[in-house]
């Protein structure tokens, strides 16, 4: 589904996107396309232009180089017809804090639009679906960071906005509340709404139905998350070893090995690509740890998202290729 | 302009200040404590000053001039004393601040003319030497203006008129009255708008608010709009306190006094807004809103005489907002003037008003680079 998408069905396309920022270039000509009615995660670091992509692409920020298109109209040109079609959630909390939870739904509904005559019924209608009936007056600044998130998420849709970007929605709270947020993120695409989410989580980031990886400003890989961890398929495995500091040392300092990541007592290892047959990476890593640590046994395992994350940061250093 | 979206901003500001409790004092606490402090220092100052007095002469007549200048009530007698050598040692101690003496031939003097009396005054202050002014105006026995008693240089002029031209209970607040309104618009108004919006801007509403469809103009006139409610509130308070504690007359009408606190209001709310868009932090926007006040305060002819000053601080003073509207307050409260006759004050404070909102609307850029 994602090259041959007729146009209708493509909410946002962006051709050559850069941005710099004196001699800093935070975002370098990133390419993007984003089918409508689906939830596209943007994943990446800190600091790996995320936001940056983001603001671009609702008119928040002039790109310096690049060509945006969203929802049919040319970004930034035509920002301010695109702001009524859309909504943002920002990555810090932004709504009023010293505002209460409806006088907060009010000025949103005020502010974009939504008809005198509907405010009041749509209002109660947030309320209700986000569970705030029994708190409307309670201020902002006194919820917690799920509670918060609650709301800067029911006054983003307060228009019904056709294209929802999300920065980093929750990054700052508990899995439990996180598990609820995306609930309704699924419920908002099921009623026809595009999503834009960036993260850097990766429980996040497998929810998505579409992800991009981006690494200091460029788009490194993008695909569905089976894709891209099937293309890591067979290059991942774990070594489970009695000493796993000891044995990661030989498997770090080895060409053929992207990334070594400890988790427990496992390390978890990525090889090169190229070393396309399992059995070969597998004889490798074995050679490497014969030395150190000869007890170690090693086993393939299923890639992850980090993995993939892992190992398309590492091709790109110190090459520094960009990918399509 | 989208007027829905100008009143949930209106509503928003209303709501947001109504839960900022130092906000609220400020608005209130500001005009009452400034015009209780300028109002009552002046005056206590001019009243009840320790005097030692030495009546050499111990005449009628010298004992009636003694108990006139007791009567003004600028002085109260701590002590007596035989020689004007002990008064000045009782001034240099500092146990008293004015010192009278009345010479052993006073009856001589006051016959030929001569000075009949010297008041002698502890330079180290101001405030007593203008006290001693007003002492000197005592007239000796009322019945001669040759036979007053000219000790510190005042210009000759008719007893009558120079009392009630000095009379400290009137002279203080009623010139500060008036001006304390454009004084504290000026602080308040400033300050207030002057961190509206990088209050926004700090705390991450501005992002939010700029990916809506409010536009700049929406924006800015709906922070100003509340402000002005405020502002004349903060005048209502000033001119009853005024009228309560200090009897300050309103000679022009009241309407007139409003529309020129209303003039007052907008030229200093949007300067506010220019130093919000400015400014990176409250903090910043609290010095600029300081850089402003300090010179209108001093220049505006608040505080000195505005003939006084040299040309280039006149020159700059024109451009101050509160010189205009001193003007014009003190023309309508105190002259009985109307605002069309004091036109080209008018004037000033819209173009001035103008030039601010505009450049104000023309900074604020809705992107964040």
């Amino acid at each position: 589904m994602s090259g041959e998408t007729g146009r209708n069905d493509c909410a946002i396309r962006a051709r050559g996107l850069t941005k710099r920022f004196g001699n800093f270039t935070a975002v370098d000509h990133v390419d993007l396309e984003v089918p409508a009615r689906h939830v596209y995660g943007f994943l990446g670091p800190n600091g790996s232009g995320k936001s940056t992509t983001i603001r671009m692409l609702c008119g928040l920020l002039t790109p310096s180089e690049g060509e945006i298109d969203v929802l049919g109209l040319s970004v930034p040109r035509e920002a301010e017809a695109l702001r009524k079609r859309i909504g943002y959630m920002t990555q810090k909390f932004s709504l009023f804090d010293d505002l209460g939870v409806r006088e907060n739904l009010q000025f949103m509904a005020a502010v974009q639009g939504v008809p005198k005559a509907r405010t009041r019924q749509r209002i109660d209608e947030l309320i209700e679906q986000y569970h705030f009936g029994d708190r409307q007056k309670q201020l902002a600044g006194t919820m917690s960071g799920g509670q918060k998130q609650r709301l800067a998420l029911a006054c983003a849709v307060i228009h019904d906005p056709e294209l929802l970007f999300l920065d980093e929605p929750t990054s700052a709270v508990d899995p439990e509340s996180r598990r609820d947020f995306w609930e309704k993120l699924f419920e908002l695409t099921d009623a026809g709404t595009t999503m834009l989410v960036s993260t850097h989580l990766m429980d996040e980031a497998e929810r998505c139905h579409r992800l991009a990886v981006l690494d200091r400003g460029v788009l490194v890989a993008d695909g569905t998350p089976a894709e891209l961890t099937g293309r890591l398929e067979g290059r991942t495995f774990v070594v489970a070893s009695a000493q796993p500091r000891r044995a990661q040392q030989p498997l770090a300092q080895a060409d053929d090995v992207l990334g070594v990541a400890q988790v427990g007592n496992e390390l978890r290892v990525i090889v090169r690509e190229g070393l396309a047959d399992g059995d070969e990476a597998l004889a490798r890593l074995k050679q490497l740890l014969a030395e150190r640590d000869p007890q170690a046994r090693i086993e393939p395992v299923q890639p992850n998202l980090e993995d993939v994350f892992v190992a398309v940061t590492r091709q790109q250093h110190p090459g520094q290729e960009r990918a399509a | 302009m989208n007027w829905r979206r100008l009143w949930a901003i209106v509503l928003k500001e209303l709501r947001q200040m109504s839960r900022d409790r130092i906000t609220l004092a400020m608005i209130v606490g500001i005009p009452v404590i400034q015009l209780v402090l300028f109002g009552y220092a002046i005056n206590t100052n001019l009243r009840g000053l320790d005097a030692g007095i030495a009546d050499q002469a111990n005449s009628a007549g010298s004992r009636a001039l003694v108990m006139d200048m007791l009567a003004t009530g600028v002085i109260a007698p701590v002590a007596h004393a035989d020689t004007p050598e002990e008064l000045v040692a009782m001034l240099r101690r500092g146990q008293i601040s004015i010192g009278v003496v009345v010479p052993p031939d006073f009856e001589r003097r006051r016959y030929d003319g001569r000075q009949v009396a010297q008041i002698m005054v502890d330079g180290s202050d101001n405030v007593v030497q203008s006290a001693a002014a007003q002492l000197a105006q005592v007239p000796v026995d009322g019945s001669a203006p040759d036979t007053r008693a000219p000790l510190v240089s005042t210009p000759a002029a008719g007893p009558i008129s120079i009392v009630s031209f000095y009379n400290p209970q009137r002279r203080s607040a009623v010139n500060i009255v008036p001006g304390l309104i454009g004084v504290i618009l000026t602080m308040t108004m400033v300050l207030f708008t002057g961190i509206a919006i990088v209050r926004e801007r700090e705390r991450g509403n501005m992002e939010l608010l700029i990916a809506t469809p409010l536009t700049s103009a929406e924006l800015m006139v709906g922070k100003v709009l509340p402000y002005i409610g405020i502002g004349l509130l903060q005048v209502t308070v000033i001119l009853a306190l005024g009228r309560w504690l200090f009897t300050v007359p309103i000679h022009g009408s009241l309407l007139d006094v409003y529309l020129a606190a209303g003039l007052l209001i907008l030229a200093n709310l949007t300067m506010g807004l220019l130093i919000s868009t400015r400014a990176q932090s409250q903090f910043q926007a609290m010095q600029m809103t300081f850089f402003v006040f300090l010179p209108s305060i001093l220049l505006s002819g608040f505080m000195f005489p505005f003939a006084g000053m040299p040309q280039a601080a006149q020159w700059l003073a024109e451009i101050l907002p509160l010189t205009h509207f001193l003007r014009l307050i003190r023309g309508v409260m105190l002259r009985g003037a109307s605002l069309w006759e004091l036109w080209r004050e008018v004037a000033a404070l819209v173009a001035f008003t103008a030039v601010m909102m505009t450049a104000a609307i023309l900074r604020f850029r809705k992107r964040l680079d």
